[in-house]
């Protein structure tokens, strides 16, 4: 096995362990958690094909690394927000609670 | 022996070990020789400040410091290690075991590896990282994970809230110490600690090169030790462990020797700010004057570093401690927005030709915003006279 | 270098696997912490000094501090007592295995190409040019999306002001 099928096998299976957390866990905030996970496989999956793949010279796959980073972190903050202002209304942050607009 | 051969005597003194191993081994023997003296002279370095901080403050203070232990107190270190280490280890029953032990590892473990970028001397960095400004700042955010750990895992509301108070500290003060070096980055065009330092060891007749010597250096220099103060929860900025506060906030369930590391921990990281403080702003290795270019570099590396280490110590023991609003008020209302005024001040004396005209222009530029800020974050209080009512 | 990769992989996986499994949300952050600081390892074993140490200062001392300032805030410091898997858990499981699986196969059928590239340099400076000259759009509007982040997240967050009638 080449090395950048090892990198693609890792962040396929973070890639997994992230989706099976934010389908799986009640806290909305660990679902949360696991979304970053699966951002977080995506980049590994660039910066493997950057060093392994044509054409390192033009820094595709770093560029879009900061800018998923970046961008992962503007999304986790708005997200806790939310999760805040719900368990303001709810007191809970129980998702199987959640099931209704009502409330 | 030139001025030269001593200046240069521990990068001979390790050559010369490596040469006496066999290829294979050499990077790795390398490696340990690079780092074995920085494990060794910062906690001694840490040992000798412990003394002189309570000596220095003792006199402050009109009193004598510690002078029972050895010729003027300054065995102290040793008589306070045999206590820290021979103290019962207390752990609370309902504290989480694995996060407790884990806390004072990781802050000890961040706080000696910011070390590996900073240049002690000239040639003498454990590693020229291409981005190592970025590596120290990345390590020290570490320390906010650390610190939580600490209050989190005893389980006391004591130290929850100390643990809560200090991480919000850290991380509003992190934010004018990033932009008051990326002033530096901006004008020196590098992340690497070396090239900074190398930009900053030349002389124009005897005066220095250093960037302190520029208006936006000046200002950049102050933002950057007011915060490195308040990430190091040093006084002024230590409610979150003020002893007449919160007894010692999140770490005050730990005893003995953990204690001890936190300790060095929090000495260790205000060496490393003061240490990049001197690398940014102050010159790193090189000389005041260029006359005194003969005595070695890692002489005026320490001996900056002392400085800045009593600098320290004197404010410690001149100011007042701030409360939680004035001091978050202190990092967003007024050094976030001096710390971006800096960043354009910079880029205006980039852009303008050399002369008195851009010092002029520059100063105004900073001093004039930075007095108004601060009227008017003071018009909406009112500040007079305590008058007090006793009950009857 | 092939060992290295398999130590910092096992501490990964390892690593994220118990921040999706283990019980009181906080003991997750903190092994979801080992993981990031795992991959940001493995950035640095592939060559991309800069993204792995962006990746320590963003994910490590930015994202796990407000989760953990969430969970605070929304559980304090109790340990949970309900069940921690939803009641579809099963659903959720048997997806991410085939996902997992359709991923690995599609990799390990795609002809693997036995040329050993030189470790590409990459600069600081490099990747500041670029990011001023190719990049400058998306780095124009990532700066709006950051600002506009500050500001939600701030009003979302601030208490509401109790209207009295």
């Amino acid at each position: 096995m080449s090395p950048l099928n090892g990198y693609l096998l890792l962040s396929a299976l973070l890639f997994s362990i992230g989706l099976a957390g934010a389908l799986t866990r009640r806290n909305a905030i660990l679902v949360l958690i696991g979304i970053e996970l699966m951002l977080n496989a995506a980049n590994l999956n660039f910066i493997a094909f950057w060093r392994y793949g044509a054409n390192p010279a033009a820094l595709t796959g770093i560029m879009f690394t900061i800018f998923s980073i970046s961008i992962a972190a503007a999304e986790a903050a708005v997200g806790l927000g939310i999760i805040l202002a719900v368990y303001r209304h709810t007191r809970s942050t129980d998702l199987d609670q959640m099931s209704s607009m009502k409330g | 022996m030139t001025p030269d051969t001593i200046d240069q005597i521990f990068v001979i003194s390790k050559h010369w070990l490596l040469g006496y191993l066999p290829s294979s081994l050499q990077p790795v023997a390398s490696a340990i020789l690079s780092v074995v003296p920085v494990l060794l002279v910062f906690p001694l370095l840490f040992a000798i400040t412990t003394v002189l901080e309570r000596k220095g403050l003792g006199r402050i203070q009109n009193r004598y410091g510690p002078n029972r232990v050895g010729p003027f107190g300054f065995s102290q270190p040793i008589a306070d290690g045999i206590k820290s280490l021979t103290k019962e280890d207390v752990i609370p029953r309902n504290a989480d075991q694995i996060v407790h032990f884990l806390a004072p590892l990781l802050l000890v473990l961040a706080a000696f590896l910011a070390y590996a970028v900073l240049p002690i001397g000239r040639n003498m960095v454990i590693t020229n990282l291409n981005a190592g400004v970025l590596f120290f700042f990345a390590i020290g955010s570490m320390v906010e994970l650390a610190v939580f750990m600490a209050g989190w895992s005893s389980r006391s509301k004591y130290s929850l809230l100390g643990a809560m108070r200090a991480v919000a500290q850290m991380i509003s003060y992190e934010i004018p110490l990033v932009l008051a070096s990326i002033v530096i980055i901006m004008m020196s065009g590098s992340l690497s600690t070396v090239d900074i330092v190398n930009l900053q060891s030349g002389y124009t007749s005897i005066w220095p090169h250093w960037f302190v010597f520029t208006p936006w250096g000046f200002a950049g220099f102050l933002l950057f030790m007011v915060a490195a103060t308040a990430e190091s929860n040093r006084s002024p900025f230590d409610l979150p462990e003020g002893e007449s506060e919160i007894i010692a906030g999140y770490y005050i369930e730990y005893s003995g020797f953990k204690f001890a590391l936190f300790f060095l921990g929090e000495y260790l990281g205000m060496f490393a700010t003061s240490g990049l403080a001197i690398t940014l702003f102050l010159g790193g290795w090189s000389a005041p004057f260029s006359f005194l270019t003969w005595i070695p570099s890692y002489f005026w590396f320490f001996a900056k570093l002392l400085v800045l280490i009593a600098v320290f110590i004197w404010v410690r023991g001149t100011f007042p401690r701030l409360r939680m609003d004035q001091l978050m008020n202190l990092a967003w209302k007024f050094m976030l927005p001096m710390s971006l005024l800096n960043i354009f001040t910079a880029g205006v004396w980039h852009f303008m030709p050399a002369g008195i005209v851009r010092w002029l222009v520059c100063i105004a530029l900073l001093v004039a915003p930075c007095f108004l800020l601060s009227r008017v974050l003071k018009q909406g209080k009112k500040l007079q006279i305590r008058t007090y009512r006793f009950a009857e | 270098m092939n060992v290295f990769f398999l130590i910092l992989a096992a501490l990964t996986i390892v690593g994220t696997a118990a921040a999706m499994a283990l019980r009181s949300a906080i003991h997750c952050i903190l092994a979801l912490t080992i993981g990031l600081v795992g991959l940001a390892a493995l950035y640095l074993l592939l060559g991309a000094q800069f993204v792995g140490f962006t990746q320590i200062l963003v994910y490590v001392g930015a994202v796990a501090i407000l989760a953990v300032f969430a969970i605070m805030m929304t559980q304090g410091a109790s340990a949970p007592t309900q069940p921690i898997l939803s009641s579809s858990w099963l659903t959720g499981v048997s997806v991410a295995v085939a996902i997992f699986a359709v991923l690995a196969w599609a990799i390990h059928s795609t002809a693997s190409t036995q040329t050993s590239l030189p470790q590409p340099e990459v600069s600081v400076n490099q990747i500041g040019a670029a990011l001023m000259h190719q990049f400058v759009l998306p780095l124009e509007i990532m700066g709006l999306l950051l600002t506009a982040a500050l500001i939600g997240a701030v009003i979302l967050a601030m208490p509401e002001k109790k209207e009295t009638l």
